[in-house]
């Protein structure tokens, strides 16, 4: 705020040129350097994401449809989470400004107090952030099918609970007879992957054929996601010909007609790239987020153990401030250009 | 060597309890704001549809509140807005500058690849 014409300062103190041209001191100002270097990447990161989805255009995965679940009350709830997210590390943000305002009074209770808190809400937001990959990863129970006429579709809607699965012809390990009910989700997925379902009934692993007991699935659409011969890109089918269709495709009995969650080589969601710039982009700022809480730690022990203000201010606060509002400042272009836009 | 954060700059900082109370009552002004900006992004998209005729106004209300967004952070939750002039030009000027030039090539880029897909198949 004040200039050095105001406040007398030692020369042997001052940088090179004998004064500070932005009346700041040189950890403060190589802090910002370094901000705007990693912003520079952060911006780089997102433009090239840009670039991929303008290139992509119609194909490309819309942020509501994928991103529309909350832990414990499933499917339906669009963006909601992210919006969660977003207020979370807002909320820290602000709990860290508050605590830089204490350190320039002195308040060392106040500093710690604030600090603390800005600790936890960074915790909460990486914890939400591993919630967010697991779910992208193990992705919907429907996942990405190919149609018929060599499309691909993703599937909203309710996935009917499989109840069981009922021996039909025994194998290694199941009886004829034997009901199946555990880990039935996993194992319908794999065989539906490996083209092991036929006309209702599953192969499983020790060979053994069994019939799936399954609740109706309810609200089906299929959201078209790459030509084929009759459906096109953009194009939504509805109710029973939904379900016709994609029961027909799971049904077929050949391997690989659908896709479930995401990896480095595909994903249910959209082109190959979303998935590859999703754990990137947000994996790289989760990394940001988890080596500011620990350098939010270390500082804090720093206050809590007096050594800022022994030196008569806590400016090291004000530069891990300075870090942490950054990381807040990623999220928010994030938040508008991988889900909202 | 002598620690130039020890002494000097960092004490023109500090404050009295009722310049605190005034930058107390800012910060959880702009914190409401922050919030009312991202209400408002998540319920336009949630109910806007991208196949929606005002798709092309959600979507420039999206970046704009996003600057806005990032403009009040940067300036009053950095402090930037605080600092003297040089220091805040010498941070936005050139970052504003190269972006605009990336995103200008990137997005030309891309719209001429796109159409190269388009006539020539792939």
């Amino acid at each position: 705020m004040a200039g050095h014409a105001s406040n007398q300062i030692d020369a042997s103190t001052l940088w090179g040129g004998k004064v500070s041209p932005f009346s700041t001191s040189y950890g403060k100002l190589m802090m910002w350097f370094f901000l705007v270097s990693d912003a520079l990447t952060f911006g780089g990161l997102l433009i090239a994401y840009g670039y991929t989805r303008h290139d992509a255009q119609d194909a490309w995965p819309i942020g509501e449809e994928t991103f529309n679940s909350l832990p414990f009350l499933g499917h339906g709830y669009p963006l909601i989470y992210v919006a969660l997210m977003t207020f979370i590390l807002i909320v820290s943000s602000v709990t860290m400004v508050l605590a830089v305002e204490a350190g320039h009074r002195m308040d060392k209770k106040g500093v710690i107090k604030w600090m603390i808190a800005t600790i936890i809400g960074g915790f909460f937001f990486v914890g939400s952030q591993a919630w967010e990959w697991s779910h992208f990863i193990h992705g919907s129970e429907f996942g990405k099918v190919e149609l018929a006429d060599g499309s691909q579709a993703i599937v909203k809607g309710h996935f009917g609970e499989i109840k069981n699965f009922e021996v039909l012809e025994a194998g290694k390990h199941h009886k004829k007879g034997d009901v199946i009910t555990e880990d039935l989700m996993h194992q319908f997925q794999h065989a539906v992957v490996a083209g092991k379902i036929n006309n209702g009934i599953i192969t499983l692993h020790d060979g053994s054929k069994a019939k799936v007991n399954k609740a109706a699935d309810e609200h089906m659409e299929l959201i078209i996601k790459k030509d084929g011969s009759v459906n096109k890109i953009g194009t939504h089918i509805e109710g029973k010909k939904a379900c016709d269709m994609y029961y027909e495709a799971i049904n077929a009995g050949t391997p690989r007609k659908v896709i479930y969650g995401a990896n480095l080589e595909e994903n249910e969601y959209g082109p190959q790239q979303y998935g590859q710039f999703f754990f990137f982009i947000t994996g790289f700022h989760g990394f940001h987020v988890f080596s500011g809480v620990m350098i939010n730690i270390i500082i804090c022990l720093g206050v809590v153990s007096g050594t800022y203000h022994k030196r008569g201010h806590y400016e090291m606060v004000e530069k891990t401030g300075l870090y942490w509002h950054f990381v807040d400042l990623v999220w928010v272009f994030v938040f508008t250009f991988f889900y909202l836009v | 060597m002598l620690r130039d954060d020890v002494i000097e700059y960092s004490l023109d900082t500090h404050h009295s309890e009722e310049q605190g109370k005034a930058i107390r009552k800012k910060i959880w002004m702009v914190t409401a704001l922050l919030t009312a900006i991202t209400i408002v992004e998540v319920a336009l998209g949630a109910f806007i549809k991208q196949s929606s005729g005002a798709w092309p106004f959600v979507k420039w209300s999206f970046i704009i509140m996003t600057l806005l967004k990032a403009g009040y952070i940067v300036m009053v939750f950095m402090h930037l807005g605080d600092e003297k002039k040089s220091l805040k030009y010498v941070i936005l000027v050139p970052y504003f500058l190269f972006m605009a030039y990336l995103i200008y090539i990137a997005l030309m880029e891309a719209t001429a690849v796109g159409n190269a897909w388009e006539t020539y198949g792939g």
